[in-house]
């Protein structure tokens, strides 16, 4: 790891203050990510900026119809929380499935989305419930917040602070774990809005989490696995690996979205 | 170079360390206290595993820093030199839950986690689902499991829970 300067606000505003003052400042709050990075000396942040600390980041609430996400809310914090768990309990069972005990322990919400890694599992949820991700400067959709692989549209003095989850209907997430590192090699989320249905793929898209469009349709006009026969992923786009092809990872997009719409079903 | 003050295994410290000091590295360098292991450094197999204020971390994967102003438990700590073993230590000796011991430490700190968290009755399925961040690379996981199953039960009984 190259020095680093730390440093620990007690404010949002004094945390951007920082990020303003200096340049390539990152922030931290579970360091699960950045740590193991910064350890191989792919990411050299002269400034850490350590969110952790600030209170009230990590609050879990209901506001009106939304479930509401503190940035630095503990994916533990999230799969135990009895509000997640009455609102949306896909939300709670895909924070279970993250990492290991002891990673769930630290890695946050916040965290996961601001740093966009291709196979992590928030993005599906926040692009299939049609999330909005709070910062200290705007609100920004889902479908702008995600801009392909580990890019965002965050600034670099941009701080996401809260994530606002309107509630589904239905919802449920399937992930098919790489048998080694566990990370999804594919994972689908598909939720049933008052309006709509969005499926929203992790793991398999070469640009990061992505809508499959032609499910949503079908699913729209009768939310059963059944109307999903028949209907092929295109394997193009898709990444291709020792861990599976593009045609394998299509495959498992269409077996899992049927598998999360029964299962969505299943939870009445 | 950063101050900081913790409190480990009960007692106070403090330490001036470069702010990229892990907290594996503050313990086992600084305060000696090498029971917990370095296994791959990647936050993978858990060897690493303590507590920072009651819940199990790797301490590969945490700063120093980090840690400053918080509490924090390791092997060290579960019992006194002398006394009677920690009814998880006790319960991996009596089920031979080890055998070059080098996971062991990472091990019943999670173990111990898992007890505070889903209770003290805990069936196999639980017990190899919550050891998804620890790795044993000699028993095969049999009396590991066994340890801990009879190391949760024992809790409920003992005063060092």
């Amino acid at each position: 790891m190259y020095e680093f300067k730390y440093h620990r606000p007690g404010t949002v505003r004094q945390a951007a203050n920082l990020l303003v003052k200096n340049e390539d400042a990152k922030v931290i709050a579970g360091g699960h990510t950045l740590i193991p990075v910064m350890k191989q000396r792919l990411a050299s942040p002269p400034h850490l900026v350590d969110l952790s600390h600030i209170e009230g980041l990590n609050t879990i609430e209901m506001k009106g119809r939304s479930l509401v996400i503190g940035a630095t809310a503990k994916h533990a914090e999230v799969a135990t929380s009895a509000i997640v768990g009455e609102a949306i309990p896909a939300l709670a069972n895909l924070a279970s499935q993250i990492g290991d005990p002891a990673v769930r322990h630290k890695g946050t919400i916040g965290g996961s989305l601001a740093n966009n890694d291709p196979t992590a599992d928030y993005p599906a949820a926040v692009l299939a419930l049609g999330a909005t991700i709070v910062t200290n400067k705007r609100r920004l959709k889902a479908e702008e917040f995600f801009q392909g692989l580990f890019s965002t549209a965050l600034e670099a003095d941009e701080i996401i602070t809260k994530v606002m989850f309107p509630l589904p209907k239905k919802a449920a997430y399937i992930k098919f774990r790489n048998q080694a590192s566990r990370y999804a090699l594919v994972g689908v989320f598909v939720a049933r809005r008052p309006s709509d249905v969005r499926v929203a793929v992790t793991g398999a898209g070469s640009d990061g989490v992505f809508r499959v469009e032609a499910y949503e349709e079908a699913l729209k006009k009768r939310f059963s696995s059944k109307v999903l026969e028949g209907i092929d992923v295109p394997a193009e786009g898709l990444n291709s690996d020792i861990h599976g092809s593009a045609e394998y990872r299509a495959h498992l997009i269409g077996v899992l979205t049927r598998r999360a719409v029964d299962a969505a079903n299943a939870k009445e | 170079m950063a101050k900081i003050s913790l409190i480990v295994n009960g007692n106070p410290v403090t330490g001036n360390v470069d702010p990229r000091t892990l907290l594996v590295q503050f313990l086992r360098e600084n305060l000696r206290l090498t029971g917990t292991h370095v296994g791959c450094d990647t936050s993978q197999c858990g060897a690493c595993v303590v507590h920072l204020d009651g819940k199990a971390v790797k301490s590969c994967t945490t700063l120093a820093v980090m840690a400053d102003g918080h509490e924090v438990k390791t092997i060290e700590g579960l019992a006194a030199d002398g006394a009677p073993l920690h009814p998880m230590q006790e319960a991996f000796r009596e089920h031979h839950g080890l055998q070059c011991g080098f996971c062991t430490p990472g091990m019943i700190m999670t173990a111990i986690d898992i007890v505070h968290r889903k209770g003290n009755e805990l069936d196999d399925h639980t017990i190899r689902e919550e050891l998804e961040g620890n790795l044993c690379r000699c028993t095969g996981y049999q009396n590991i499991v066994a340890s801990i199953a009879a190391g949760a039960k024992a809790m409920a009984k003992s005063d060092l829970a």
